[in-house]
């Protein structure tokens, strides 16, 4: 059993587009490998999988443009064929690597940022020159290292090689060094920190025009300089643009040197005309800020990624022809983690504002959901609504969200909307908005689970917990109902820490500081109230299935409780820091994550038992704030005991550096791996669904026109269930149409049928649809087209059927149209004749 | 240091008038600046943009274009003549009407021959530069519409001239057109207007540059006549062009108040294919700028909001000092204020007229910088208009407020004042013509004379009675050793307390010493290489103190006829180095009646004593160290002490004169004041705003 990642983090280094012919490739660092995406279908086609530690950049290798660079902190560069994921060499340099560069004219080194000696400050930063060795063995230790430059920018983005790799530009703070490998000198050029006009002249990126000698400097007031002549100490000049208000992240040259590409954190891609000063062209509203922009060696793409684990790709026509989007990823997970019982979606925090559906399934993004429905202003420091909070029914058709403006000032603002869903449009439309909920800020909701009545508990600061329910409106008496409040509760003015439903909704467990309270829902009765001081609760969940009449809760002094609400008694507790308590809805399982000295531990149990049935030490080094169990489909059948707990579902967590983990079993391994084996394909046409559709497709043909393969072609047949199965897995948008696919779909099945039965029930079937046929001429003559379709197929069919005595289409029409035939007068004629 | 009543005057309305056209001349390293209301200025460029000289204009002659021939200044106008300066004697030597309209730009040729003029009626005019004056030669192929603006090919053999939408290119041997090429209209709105061309430039390679009303600098090739490139500038007009002398460097103005830099740039690092390259943006004016000019080490830039802005090319300059800082003149490098000292009055310098204004009262003593109760308000009281349409050259008050006396160009005017109670009079006592014009007046102390500066460094006496004035006699220097070439003319004139001594700077940078008693030239003190800006007479000592343009300080006794010891420390020890990097001269030189060892300057920025009994501070010492010595115990500030006290308490200062009764007058006049009186600049969109 082993964490196996999920959704992509793509926006660690510069993605790279590579052009070949007609299929285009984005590369991009995700994690410990290199993904490999399709512009043109935005599908993930492979990882370039073998880094044991994070990929920090990657270079296509400028001798082969089929090969890629890759460097990684584990202190290794490695040389991959990107288009079959095959891994060409390894090279050990033996430092962390941060940053590589390739040039052209320098075959055979790569230049490389690796971190100084200094081991007690991570801020010193070395180029160096590499020199990778010839030699045939797959794994090569690369030891001929020499400096270029020492103290340069930890960022990537500052440094860049100029005009066919005659010098390299690189910049930290406020200085610009210009290194010329020929003369083997540098040239610096310093700003001033800042002037009266306020300026901020640190340097943020670098790019440098591909055929003139000039160089472009990104800055931190957002001031883009040209700067030129720079082979003179003091005759050197340089041109000022302003038009970013923060500071500019990336720059790029187009590949012809016309333009000059650069993108900040107001997410809107400038491209600058070169040579004629103020012309420039905008593309907003892309998402995220812009962290990188690289443009292919062609010019024809341009991709940018940004910081909400997006890759946009961008034709030079400037129109976005693509966007290949992760886990969205905002600066942090308000919500908890959630799971949409209707499309069984991951929901959490997405685009600002916006609440997004995941499919964990696929591992793409569905769509954002936009909750705060104001325009979001894409400025550092600015205090906008968030989306805090969040919640579904238990059967997907309210979505209760509070969005939060003013956490840090005092004024606090906030709005609990409830959202119904429409089935006619397929998304949620706002039913209620209740401006003034509490008066203070919300901590925590919860929506009944019994299935005839919907109602929401909220709790919030104020002391109070409100329950709401949906209405109906004497007054209007209108068809929509709305949202009001039903009941107000409170405990002795203290805060309430936590609320939950029991499984049955019978029970509203509300903890209050160090006290738990059981109300009644039906009747709003304070039932009972359990204590067990020290320490304030967290955490609250009821049992599930046999153990309902378990209540477990966590405390803020490291004390897990079970308590039985039949005897209202403790019925067991241990002392352990858990920082999050998930109840699995579908069996009995607990899972409790628990932070001790600087690792996260995980414990699965069962209530009944204090025994933890799992548990996996040290899951990861952070601390664990949101997880969720996600049903699955349809339940494993494992035995093992270890992997048990995960058979009706999976779980779900959330690092603090928003990695999605998750926990899967032997099989499912067996499974990933099986279907990315699958891919691999000996051609160098693009591994796309598509192909492997229309490609195998077409080599069957190919086989079955020529007879002599025709005994070697019958035992292959069952494969028409891997069409079928790639047919319905592969996404719409790629497939080719429909009236190709009908044909193949048919045939497939029949094939298998033909070579599976015995011949006297093939003939049955032939017979029958035969008879269909010929229902179907009987028919007037708008059915022609679609008999003529089905005739085809026929045909098909026939072809592969090598072994039956068949019949031309003619013939058999002929003889049809013979055993129709009225045939009476013959008999009349039979008859007088003698 | 003392302390004074000050009268902080604010109701000058002085209004610099716009800045309309530049020329530089190299070999003399003088700029000359033509106004909006017809003066010019000539400005040392070496000498920290000393203002030297200022013809002051006339009414109706708006000036378009000015040009040098050789030492010789040219400026021509909307009223259709071509005036030449006479620089010695700051006046106009002549003007002749070109016959051609309105002109609205001339230029003179490398060569030094031949002026160009270009007309509203289409025409390009050749005038021949002779000896003493200039002489029609022919007109080139007459055009549709007006010539904006000229330009010369460096050989003198073609001529580039902007017209409405086009710019033709003329063959001065032949007087025909050989190129016509065509601007484009801007897109959008503005097709429908026509495309004015501010501005060319044609450079020694054949390229022609123009700046044009649609925001665009173009280069267009003169051979094929085609466009090589265009780079837009600005949204709105590009008005003025300026190469630099070796065809390196090009400057743009525009009507957003930038300056645009181009350079010739080599493309590829150690190749000679150079291109003309957009490289740096200084945003320094708020409004038009209407000329720009490169000098060899900064660019010089004036405007719509008539201040002169000198921006340093840091690449060019060799050692980085307060010479090649950033400047911006705002104000004259003379004195607008002349004021009464025993009688309270003081008068103010319109380019047109003068006003006479009484000082306002206040009751008791105050503390430090406590502003007092005002009894009476300052009153005007008289309002003086010019006869004729020359402006006002100087003007002064006599210090018992009895005379008032004003030059113009043409002729110089004394008035006297009578006022009894509330009733203000004035008959006009003597009215002199052209050759007694001054340019610089003053008073003796006991106001019985009149001291005029004019020509060839002369000073007229006027003596003055109840009965009348009386013309007595004329100081002319020593005509030793220079007795070929002629005199600049005088300029700063003040006159010993006693009534015994009257010196006279010109600019030449000599310094001429009379006695008034035998009417004779006592002394001339060492010419000193930069200008000098200010002096006077100490009362008692009767040393004369000077400083110069580059803020250096001189004390030269009359009597022994050398400088002081204290001047010699200072020639010695050397001035701190914050006083050296002041950037405007200082303006008036006062002495302390009560305080003989004080000595009262001020500039621009800042009223400064020196006291000369205290030591002189080195380059270590802390220069505005008053805050200091006022947290320091009594008996320990004197060690840290030192001679300069700075007051930087006004701002934006024309004039500071010490009244008789020990209250000093302070003329102000913020610059917020002048920038609210200018005209709306162009609409710009601003971000976050």
């Amino acid at each position: 059993m082993n964490e196996v990642l999920s959704g992509m983090n793509v926006n660690l280094s510069y993605p790279a587009i590579t052009t070949e012919r007609v299929n285009r490739f984005v590369l991009c660092t995700s994690g410990d490998s290199v993904k490999v995406y399709s512009t043109r279908t935005e599908e993930w086609l492979h990882s370039l999988q073998g880094h044991t530690n994070q990929v920090t950049g990657i270079a296509l290798n400028p001798a082969n443009h089929l090969q890629v660079y890759s460097c990684s902190a584990d202190g290794t560069v490695k040389l991959w064929d990107f288009i079959d994921g095959i891994l060409i060499k390894t090279f050990i340099i033996g430092y962390p690597l941060f940053a590589i560069y390739v040039s052209e004219k320098h075959e055979g080194i790569v230049f490389l940022h690796i971190a100084m000696d200094t081991d007690s400050k991570k801020e010193g930063f070395q180029l160096v020159a590499v020199h990778l060795p010839k030699s045939a063995e797959q794994e090569v230790e690369a030891k001929e290292l020499s400096a270029v430059s020492s103290h340069i920018s930890p960022n990537p983005s500052c440094t860049a090689f100029g005009r066919e790799g005659q010098y390299i530009a690189f910049a930290r703070n406020l200085q610009l060094n210009v290194y010329f490998f020929r003369k083997q000198k540098t040239y610096s050029f310093s700003l001033k920190a800042t002037d009266k006009k306020g300026a901020k002249n640190a340097f943020t990126c670098i790019a440098c025009h591909p055929t003139d000698d000039c160089i472009a400097t990104g800055h931190e007031d957002g001031k883009i300089r040209l700067w030129r002549n720079f082979i003179h100490k003091k005759e050197y000049t340089y041109s000022t643009q302003h038009w970013h208000h923060n500071a500019v992240n990336t720059l790029c040259f187009t590949p012809e040197g016309t333009n000059l590409l650069s993108g900040g954190i107001e997410s809107v891609l400038v491209q600058w005309q070169y040579g004629t000063g103020n012309r420039k062209e905008f593309l907003p509203r892309l998402g995220g800020s812009i962290l990188h922009v690289s443009a292919s060696s062609d010019g024809q793409l341009f991709c940018t990624s940004h910081s909400d684990n997006k890759i946009t790709v961008i034709e030079s026509s400037f129109k976005v022809c693509g966007v290949i989007q992760g886990l969205v990823k905002g600066d942090a997970v308000l919500t908890d983690l959630m799971i949409d019982p209707r499309s069984k979606a991951l929901v959490l925090n997405g685009k600002p504002g916006h609440l997004q559906f995941y499919s964990l399934l696929r591992d793409k993004h569905l769509y954002n959901l936009d909750i705060v429905q104001q325009e979001y202003i894409y400025e550092a420091g600015l205090d906008q609504f968030e989306v805090v909070k969040a919640a579904f029914d238990i059967k997907g058709y309210w979505l209760a969200t509070v969005e939060e403006r003013g956490q840090k000032s005092a004024d606090l603002e906030f709005f609990l909307k409830l959202w119904s869903y429409d089935e006619r449009t397929q998304s949620f439309v706002l039913n209620t908005t209740i401006t003034a909920a509490h008066t203070d800020r919300i901590i925590s909701m919860c929506f009944s689970s019994s299935e005839e009545t919907t109602m929401l508990v909220t709790i919030a600061e104020d002391g109070q917990f409100k329950a709401w329910c949906q209405g109906v409106d004497a007054d209007t008496k209108q068809d929509q109902n709305f949202w009001s409040c039903d009941f107000v509760g409170s405990y002795h003015n203290l805060k309430p820490t936590n609320c939950s439903f029991s499984a049955d909704s019978s029970l509203l467990a509300v903890s209050f500081q160090e006290v738990i309270t059981i109300w009644s829902p039906d009747t709003w009765e304070l039932l009972t109230t359990l204590c067990q001081p020290p320490g304030v609760i967290r955490d609250l969940c009821f049992g599930r299935l046999s153990c309902s009449k378990y209540l477990i809760s966590t405390t803020t002094r490291n004390l897990l409780c079970c308590w039985n609400l039949l005897t209202c008694a403790l019925e067991w507790s241990t002392s352990v820091e858990v920082s999050k308590l998930q109840s699995d809805p579908l069996s009995e399982n607990v899972a409790a994550f628990s932070y001790q000295s600087k690792h996260t531990d995980l414990f699965v149990f069962k209530p009944n038992e204090p025994r933890p049935l799992f548990t996996h030490k040290n899951v990861c080094s952070e601390k664990i704030h949101r997880a969720v169990f996600v049903p699955r489909e349809e339940p494993l059948n494992n035995c093992d005991e270890s992997s048990q707990w995960l058979n009706r579902s999976q779980l779900y967590f959330l690092t603090q550096n928003m990695d999605l983990l998750t926990f899967s079993t032997a099989t499912e391994e067996d499974r990933m791996l099986s279907s990315s084996t699958r891919l691999v394909i000996d051609d160098s046409v693009a591994v796309t669904p598509f192909y492997l559709l229309l490609g195998k497709h077409r080599q069957q043909q190919q086989k079955l026109n020529t007879p002599s393969h025709q005994a070697a072609d019958r035992p292959q047949q069952p494969q028409g269930s891997v069409t079928i199965t790639e047919l319905l897995h592969t996404p719409a948008h790629v497939l080719p149409p429909a009236s190709v696919l009908c044909s193949m779909f048919v045939s497939s099945l029949l094939i298998s049928n033909t070579g599976v039965l015995q011949d006297p029930l093939r003939k049955e079937m032939e017979s029958s649809e035969q008879e269909m046929n010929s229902e179907k001429e009987e028919e007037d003559s708008e059915g022609e087209m679609e008999a003529c379709d089905s005739q085809q197929e026929l045909r098909v069919q026939g072809s592969v059927d090598e072994v039956t005595p068949k019949l031309s289409k003619a013939q058999e029409r002929e003889l049809k149209r013979v055993r129709k035939t009225d045939f009476s007068w013959m008999a009349g004629l039979i008859a007088s004749k003698p | 240091m003392g302390e004074f009543k000050v009268h902080r005057v604010r109701f000058f309305d002085y209004m610099p008038s716009g800045i309309r056209a530049l020329a530089f001349n190299r070999d003399i390293e003088r700029i000359a600046v033509a106004r909006m209301d017809g003066s010019v200025e000539v400005f040392h460029c070496s000498d920290r943009f000393f203002q030297e000289k200022i013809i002051p204009g006339r009414e109706q002659c708006g000036i378009e274009g000015l040009s040098w021939v050789g030492e010789r200044l040219f400026s021509a106008g909307l009223n259709g003549g071509i005036t030449e300066y006479d620089l010695t004697n700051q006046k106009v030597k002549y003007t002749v009407d070109a016959y051609g309209g309105p002109i609205w730009t001339i230029a003179g040729n490398q060569q030094g021959t031949h002026l160009a003029v270009g007309c509203e009626d289409g025409t390009v005019k050749l005038f021949e530069v002779n000896e003493d004056k200039i002489q029609f030669e022919r007109n080139l192929d007459r055009q549709k519409s007006r010539i904006i603006s000229l330009s010369w090919h460096p050989s003198g053999s073609k001529i580039a001239a902007g017209m409405m939408d086009m710019i033709q290119i003329f063959n001065v041997e032949t007087g025909h057109s050989v190129h016509r090429l065509l601007a484009d209209r801007g897109v959008g709105t503005s097709r429908s207007k026509e495309c004015v061309v501010w501005s060319v430039v044609y450079l020694s390679d054949g390229t022609i540059i123009s700046g044009d009303s649609v925001g665009m600098v173009k280069l267009w090739d003169d051979q094929t006549g085609t466009l090589i490139k265009s780079h837009n500038v600005t949204k709105c007009d590009v008005l003025a062009l300026s190469v630099s002398q070796n065809e390196d460097s090009l400057v743009a103005g525009t009507s957003e108040g930038t300056v645009v830099q181009f350079q010739f740039i080599s493309m590829v690092l150690g190749k000679d294919d150079k291109e003309w390259v957009r490289t740096r943006t200084f945003k320094n004016h708020t409004h038009d700028i209407r000329a720009v000019a490169e000098i060899t080490t900064a660019v010089v830039s004036g405007g719509m909001d008539a201040q002169l802005v000198v921006r340093p090319l840091l690449d060019k300059v060799e050692v980085r000092s307060a010479a090649s800082a950033l400047r911006k003149i705002h104000f004259p490098h003379r004195r607008l204020v002349s004021c009464a000292r025993k009688s309270g009055l003081m008068l103010f310098q319109y380019p047109g007229h003068l006003e006479l204004w009484r000082l306002g009262e206040s009751e008791g003593k105050g503390e430090d910088d406590i502003h007092l109760f005002v009894k009476r308000n300052p009153e005007k009281l008289l309002h003086l208009k010019v006869k004729g349409e020359d402006h006002i050259r100087c003007s002064a008050v006599s210090p018992c407020g009895e005379w008032i006396v004003y030059s113009t160009a043409s002729s110089l005017r004394l008035y006297r004042l009578h006022c009894d109670n509330n009733n203000v009079s004035i008959t006009k006592v003597l009215q002199i013509s052209t050759e007694l014009s001054a340019n610089q007046l003053c008073f003796s102390s006991d106001s019985s004379h009149l001291f005029s500066a004019s020509t060839q460094s002369s000073v007229h006496l006027v003596s003055l009675s109840q009965s009348g004035c009386k013309f007595v006699g004329t100081l002319k220097p020593k005509s030793g050793e220079r007795t070929i070439g002629i005199r600049e003319s005088s300029k700063i004139i003040p006159a010993s307390e006693d009534g015994k001594w009257l010196a006279s700077a010109n600019s030449d940078h000599e310094v001429h010493i009379y006695n008034l008693q035998t009417r004779k030239a006592h002394c001339t003190v060492p010419v000193y290489s930069s200008a000098v800006t200010a002096m006077g007479i100490h009362p008692t000592t009767n040393c004369l103190f000077m400083m110069y343009a580059d803020q250096q300080m001189c004390e030269y006794s009359i009597e022994q006829k050398q400088y002081t010891d204290w001047s010699r420390m200072v020639q010695r020890k050397g001035l701190h180095r914050f006083w050296m990097e002041r950037d405007t001269p200082c303006l008036n030189v006062m002495f302390n009646p009560q305080h003989p060892s004080h000595v009262i300057l001020h500039d621009t920025y800042m009223l400064c004593i020196i006291d000369q009994s205290l030591p002189l501070p080195d380059d270590k010492t802390q220069f505005y160290n008053q805050l200091t010595l006022k947290s320091l115990p009594e008996e320990q500030r004197k060690s840290h002490s030192h001679a300069f006290k700075v007051c930087k308490t006004f701002k934006d200062i024309l004039c500071v004169e010490l009244m008789s009764d020990q209250s000093l007058v302070v003329v102000e006049r913020p610059l917020e004041d002048v920038a609210s009186q200018l005209p709306a600049p162009i609409k710009q969109k601003k971000f976050a705003t």
